[in-house]
C-alpha cells in the first residue's frame, strides 16, 4: 500500500435539506476550510485537491471541478474529480490517500459535496435513456427486493430495520453536523409511517441533504496534531447483470473487505475493530453488511444487530455519527463515513465518541450494490 | 518514482455519425483488443473516463462495467474527466508498488447531443452559464486574444486532416476550402468535429513490461496542473497550466520527436506549443489530433496512446502525449515517454 | 314589502392633501430617502433608530443630531401577508408587510416586501428597497415602492436535446419483443443465458454470439412493492419483480399484474402478458406485466 499516510484534518458543514444561504462555492469551501483550519493550514500548503461527487444532475454543472478549481485554491495544482456513484465519497478519499502512497504528493485536500436542493434526487438518479424501460423508481425501489430477498434468505423478524432506523437516529442527536434529529425516536414512530417501497417504511430510509465534507491526508513527514493514520484501504467493483450475482451480500464487498482486512492485519472484525462508519441508506442495509463485511456469519447479522452491539453503548458500534441514515449529501456521504471513522480514532468526535477507538473502518458502496471503496484507519502508526 | 510503461493502446475506428452502438457496445472490441495485445486479462487496477452530459443520463459508466469481464470484482476507479486523468490514477496507483498492470479506457458519443452547447454547462452556473456561451464562443475568444495568422490556422487544419486521412482510426476531412465564420475568428474547419469513439491503455510496470513487449513506452514524466476558471481572470492567450505541467514532467529535459496535443480548435495547437516548449523539428499530432477525430472524453488519452504507440512500434524514441480539460485549456496533463 | 334603504356615498378628503411639515428629523430622512439613502438617528443611548424620531420612545429624550447610514439591506423580523391588496397599499398584486430591521439599525422600520408568494416570505429573510427611479422620488417612504428579497436563488434551466438510439443488442431483443419473443444471448465461454440478449458477457468480457429465444414464464425471485405513483405503472401500489425467465441466468426486471400487490410471491410461477400484435411497437411496453400461472410455486 505504498507510503504511510494520515488524515490531519477533518471539515463538515451542517448537513440539511437546503442550505438556502450559499452559492455550491460556498459549500465546499466550507468543509475545505475547516478541514485545513482543523489541520492548522491553509490553502497554499496544499499540493493537490481532489474533489468527489455523484451525478453532476443534481446541481445541473457538468465537471464542476473546472468551476470550483479556485474556490478549493486548486490554481497552479493538480486536481481531480471521481465519480464512482454512492461511492464516490469513498473513492475521493481513496484517491487522494493513494496520491501521498504513491509518493507523488505530501499534502492532499479533498472534498465531496452534493447540494441536491438545487434539483431532485428523485429525478437526478431515476433520469433514463429512452428505450431503457426499467422499472425501477428510486433507490428505494432498486434495493427493496434485495431487501426483501435478505428477510427470506435469514429469517429476519420484521422489526430489525426499524431498530437500526431508531438507533442510528439516536446517534444523529449527539452529532452537531447530522441532518436528521428527532427528538423522541422510538420504534412506534418509525412503525407508523408509510411503506414506500415495502418492505421499507419512509423512516427507514435516508434523508436528502445538502452538505459537504472535506479532509487533510499527509505523508508521515509532514504530520501534526492528532492524525488518523490509514491501515489499508481497497476497491472493488463487479458488473451489475452477471449471471447468479449475489445482490444480497455481493462479492465486490466481501472482496473489498478482505483485501483492506489483510493490509491492516485484521483477521477478526467484530472483535478487532472497535467502530464503524458503514454505508447504510436503508435500515435493513445493516444486518446485510453486518454479514458482508464479517462482522456477522451469514444469517446471523440481524441477531447482532438485535442484541443492540451495534449500537454506541455495544461492543461493536455502527455510525455512531447517525450515519447516511441521518445524512445523506450523496456525492459527500461515503467521504463522510471516512472522515467520522478518522474523527474517532482521532479522538474527536465529540458526543458521539466511541470510548478509547483505535481502529475504525470506513465504508462505501454505490451503484447496483456494486462499487466499494473501504479503508481502515488507526490510532497508531501502521 | 517506479518505472511504469504503456504497453498497447487500442482506439474504435472513430466516426462521424451514431453508428447505433451505445458506451458499452463501442468499448467492449477494443478491451478485448487491448487484452490480446497486453497478453494481460486481468489487471492489478482499471480506471476509466467519461461523461454523463454526453451519454445523456446519470452514471452512464455503471453499464460500462458490464462490457469489459469485471469478474471477479476489479479493483477500479472513475473519474469524470477525460480518460487521460484516468491514466493518471492509474499511474499514481501503480507507484504504490503492490500491483503491476492497469487497464485505462474511455469513450464518448458527440453525435447524441450539441456538444457546443453541453460544454456550456461546464462554466460558472452563476456568471457565465446563464448567458448562454458556448464552446465555440469561448474557444473564439481565445483564439482572439492568441491573435494568429488565418493562414497559420489553416494549415493546422490541412496538415491535421491529411494526417488524419493517413490514419485508419480518423476521420476523411477533407483539405480546408473557403469557409464564413462560425463564430468570427473561428471558422468551422478550426473546430474539432463531431465524433463517437473510445480507447483503452494497458500500463504495466518495471519487469512485467519489459516481460510483455519488446519496446514499453515509459513514462518518464507525468504531470497535470489546473489554473482558476472564470475567462476574465486568465490570461487567455498562454496557458500557464500547460507550461507547468511541462516543466513538471520535464518535457525541456530532451528532444521530442513526436508530441500528440488535445487540441480542440486550431489555435489551441499555438498555444500548447509556446507552453510544452516543443521545438521546431516535432512531429505535431501526426495522427491527424483532435481536428481529425474527437471521442470527447477519450481524446486526451488517445493523445497518449498515440504517443506512446510510437515508441512501442520503434519509429520514435521520446514523445509527448498531452491532455486538457475545461474550457480555454483550463486544466493540461502532459505525458513524457521514452523507450 | 322592504323598500331599499336610503343610502348615499360620502367621501371625506381635504382638497389635494394636507400639507405637512417634517421637521428636521423626519425630513432629512425623507430627504436622504429621495436621493435613494436611508438614514436612522442616533438616540444619546447610542442606539439608532429608524426610520428615525425626534426622541428616543423609551425614554422621550431627544435624540442626538448624529445621522447614521444604514441598510440598504435589511432582515425581515416579522410579517404579514396582503392577499388581496386595497386601493391604496403600495402594490397592487399579493404582498407582505413586514418589520424590517436594516442593517445597522436597532428598530425597524414597517414596509411592503414583494415576495411573489406566501412561501416567499418568513422571519429572517433578507430584503433590500427597491427605490422608485430618481426623477419620480419626492421625499416620501413610498420613495421605497417595496422592498424585495435578497438574490438567494437563480433559476438555472438546463436542457439538453439528444437523439439516443437504443444500441445494438437492446435494438435487436426489441425486435423479438415486438413478435412477442424474449431473445437472449448464450456466453459459451461461461455457459450462462443472457435475457435481455447483449453482445457481451458481464462475467468474462467476451463477445456473446449465440442467440437463443425464451419461454414467456417465468419465476418470481424477488420484488418491491411500490406505493409511490409511477407513469409506467397502471396504478398504486404496484409490484416490480424481479422474474427469472425459464432457461435463463439472469433475473429481468418487470412489472407484476392481474394479482393484488400484497398477493405475489417469491418463487410464484408467472407468465408474461403481451399487448396484442396490431398494438406492439418496438418498444418494451409491448409486455403489459406478468401474471400468475397458477401452477405451485417453486422452492428457491
Amino acid at each position: 500500500m505504498g507510503n504511510r499516510c494520515a488524515v490531519i484534518g477533518v471539515g463538515q458543514t451542517k448537513y440539511q435539506t437546503k442550505r438556502r444561504d450559499v452559492s455550491i462555492a460556498g459549500l465546499v469551501r466550507e468543509a475545505a476550510l475547516r478541514a485545513l483550519e482543523d489541520a492548522g493550514l491553509t490553502f497554499k500548503d496544499i499540493d493537490a485537491v481532489v474533489i468527489g461527487k455523484a451525478p453532476d444532475l443534481f446541481e445541473g454543472v457538468m465537471m464542476p471541478e473546472a468551476y470550483l478549481a479556485d474556490a478549493l485554491g486548486a490554481a497552479g495544482k493538480p486536481m481531480m474529480r471521481v465519480h464512482t456513484a454512492g461511492s464516490v465519497g469513498g473513492s475521493t478519499a481513496l484517491v487522494g490517500a493513494s496520491l501521498i502512497q504513491g509518493g507523488v504528493h505530501e499534502r492532499v485536500l479533498v472534498v465531496a459535496f452534493e447540494k441536491q436542493s438545487e434539483s431532485n434526487a428523485t429525478w437526478a438518479l431515476s433520469t433514463h435513456l429512452p428505450f431503457n424501460a426499467s422499472l425501477v423508481v428510486g433507490a428505494g425501489g432498486y434495493f427493496a427486493p434485495h431487501i426483501r430477498e435478505y428477510m427470506r434468505r435469514s429469517g429476519a423478524p420484521d422489526h430489525i430495520g426499524t431498530l437500526v432506523a431508531v438507533k442510528d437516529r439516536l446517534n444523529a442527536l449527539k452529532n452537531p453536523y447530522a441532518h436528521l434529529k428527532i427528538p423522541g425516536i422510538n420504534r412506534e414512530m418509525v412503525e407508523s409511517t408509510p411503506m414506500l417501497w415495502e418492505p421499507i417504511r419512509y423512516l427507514e430510509t435516508c434523508p436528502s441533504s445538502d452538505g459537504a465534507c472535506a479532509m487533510v491526508l499527509a505523508a508521515e513527514n509532514k504530520v501534526t496534531g492528532t492524525p488518523a493514520w490509514v491501515h489499508g484501504t481497497a476497491m472493488r467493483s463487479e458488473p451489475i447483470f452477471r449471471a447468479e450475482r449475489d445482490t444480497v451480500s455481493p462479492q465486490g464487498g466481501k472482496d473489498c473487505a478482505a483485501d483492506v482486512y489483510r493490509q491492516a492485519g485484521i483477521t477478526d472484525p467484530r472483535r478487532e475493530i472497535d467502530v464503524a462508519e458503514v454505508y447504510v441508506p436503508f435500515s435493513w442495509y445493516e444486518p446485510m453488511w453486518l454479514e458482508n463485511l464479517g462482522f456477522a456469519g451469514e444469517g446471523q447479522g440481524w441477531k447482532l444487530t438485535e442484541s443492540g452491539a451495534t449500537a454506541l453503548s455495544g461492543d461493536i458500534p455502527w455510525n455512531a455519527s447517525g450515519g447516511v441514515l441521518s445524512s445523506n449529501p450523496i456525492g459527500a456521504s461515503g467521504l463522510i463515513r471516512f472522515a467520522e471513522a478518522a474523527l474517532q480514532v482521532r479522538g474527536r468526535a465529540g458526543e458521539h465518541q466511541v470510548e478509547g477507538a483505535r481502529r475504525a473502518l470506513g465504508h462505501a458502496y454505490g451503484g447496483g450494490a456494486q462499487f466499494f471503496a473501504m479503508w481502515i484507519v488507526g490510532s497508531e502508526k501502521p | 518514482m517506479r518505472e511504469v510503461a504503456v504497453i498497447a493502446f487500442a482506439q474504435t475506428k472513430h466516426t462521424g455519425h451514431d453508428e447505433g452502438l451505445t458506451e458499452p457496445e463501442l468499448i467492449s472490441p477494443i478491451i478485448q483488443e487491448v487484452k490480446e495485445r497486453s497478453g494481460l486479462t486481468r489487471f492489478g487496477f482499471t480506471c476509466s473516463g467519461s461523461c454523463d452530459y454526453l451519454a445523456g443520463a446519470p452514471f452512464s459508466f455503471v453499464s460500462a462495467l458490464d462490457a469489459i469481464g469485471a469478474w471477479p470484482p476489479i479493483s477500479e476507479s472513475h473519474v469524470e474527466m477525460d480518460a487521460a486523468w484516468a491514466l493518471y490514477e492509474a499511474w499514481v496507483r501503480l507507484q504504490h508498488g503492490d500491483v503491476d498492470s492497469a487497464l485505462v479506457y474511455g469513450y464518448g458519443k458527440t453525435s447524441q447531443g450539441d456538444l457546443h452547447e453541453i460544454m456550456t454547462l461546464q462554466l460558472d452556473p452563476y456568471y457565465l452559464v446563464p448567458l448562454g456561451l458556448d464552446q465555440v464562443s469561448f474557444a473564439a475568444l481565445q483564439a482572439n486574444a492568441v491573435g494568429a495568422e488565418p493562414g497559420e490556422l489553416r494549415e493546422i487544419v490541412r496538415r491535421s486532416r491529411a494526417d488524419g486521412r493517413a490514419n485508419p482510426y480518423a476521420l476523411d476531412l477533407p483539405d480546408p476550402g473557403e469557409e464564413e465564420y462560425d463564430v468570427h475568428p473561428l471558422r468551422p474547419m478550426d473546430i474539432a468535429p463531431m465524433t463517437d469513439g473510445a480507447a483503452a491503455v494497458v500500463l504495466a510496470a518495471g519487469d512485467l513490461a519489459r516481460e510483455l513487449v519488446e519496446r514499453p513506452a515509459w513514462i518518464t514524466g507525468i504531470a497535470h496542473r489546473t489554473e482558476p476558471h472564470y475567462l476574465g481572470v486568465r490570461d487567455l492567450a498562454r496557458s500557464a497550466s500547460a507550461a507547468d505541467a511541462a516543466r513538471a514532467a520535464g518535457v525541456g529535459k530532451g528532444p521530442v520527436e513526436v508530441a500528440e496535443l488535445h487540441a480542440q480548435f486550431s489555435h489551441e495547437e499555438l498555444i500548447l506549443r509556446e507552453a510544452l516548449g516543443l521545438p521546431p523539428g516535432t512531429a505535431v499530432n501526426p495522427s491527424g489530433g483532435p481536428l481529425a477525430a474527437n471521442p470527447v472524453m477519450a481524446t486526451g488519452l488517445i493523445r497518449i496512446g498515440e504517443a506512446a504507440r510510437r515508441i512501442i512500434d520503434g519509429s520514435a524514441s521520446r514523445t509527448v502525449g498531452h491532455a486538457s480539460s475545461g474550457p480555454c485549456l483550463q486544466q493540461n496533463l502532459v505525458t513524457v515517454m521514452e523507450a | 314589502m322592504p323598500s331599499d334603504p336610503l343610502v348615499a356615498e360620502h367621501v371625506l378628503e381635504f382638497p389635494g392633501g394636507y400639507t405637512r411639515t417634517t421637521g428636521p428629523v423626519i425630513g432629512r430622512f425623507l430627504t436622504e430617502l429621495r436621493d435613494g439613502r436611508i438614514v436612522g438617528v442616533r438616540t444619546a443611548d447610542g442606539l439608532v433608530l429608524v426610520p428615525p424620531l425626534e426622541y428616543d420612545p423609551a425614554t422621550g429624550e431627544s435624540v442626538t443630531e448624529e445621522y447614521v447610514q444604514v441598510g440598504p439591506a435589511g432582515t425581515v423580523l416579522s410579517w404579514a401577508w396582503v392577499g388581496t391588496p386595497r386601493k391604496g397599499h403600495p402594490l397592487d398584486r399579493p404582498f407582505a408587510w413586514a418589520l424590517i430591521k436594516l442593517d445597522g439599525a436597532d428598530t425597524s422600520l414597517v414596509h411592503a416586501v414583494d415576495a411573489g408568494t406566501v412561501k416567499g416570505i418568513r422571519p429572517g429573510l433578507r430584503v433590500r428597497p427597491r427605490f422608485k427611479p430618481e426623477s419620480d422620488r419626492i421625499g416620501h417612504i413610498t420613495d421605497i415602492s417595496c422592498f424585495v428579497p435578497e438574490v438567494t436563488t437563480m433559476i438555472a434551466p438546463v436542457r439538453i436535446e439528444y437523439r439516443i438510439q437504443p444500441g445494438r443488442s437492446l435494438a435487436r431483443f426489441l425486435e423479438g419483443v415486438r413478435d412477442g419473443i424474449f431473445l437472449a444471448g448464450r456466453c459459451t465461454r461461461c455457459d450462462k443465458v443472457y435475457v435481455p440478449y447483449r453482445t457481451t458477457c458481464p462475467e468474462c468480457g467476451s463477445t456473446i454470439g449465440e442467440e437463443l429465444e425464451l419461454p414467456d414464464t417465468g419465476t418470481v425471485t424477488t420484488f418491491a412493492i411500490n406505493n409511490l405513483p409511477d407513469p409506467r405503472a397502471p396504478e398504486v401500489p404496484f409490484v416490480s419483480a424481479y422474474i427469472l425467465l425459464d432457461g435463463a441466468d439472469v433475473p429481468m426486471i418487470a412489472l407484476m399484474g392481474d394479482i393484488p400487490a400484497h398477493e405475489v410471491r417469491q418463487g410464484m410461477r408467472v407468465k408474461a402478458v403481451w399487448l396484442p400484435p396490431e398494438e406492439r411497437t418496438l418498444s418494451m411496453t409491448n409486455i403489459k406485466w406478468f401474471a400468475p400461472t397458477g401452477e405451485p410455486d417453486v422452492r428457491l
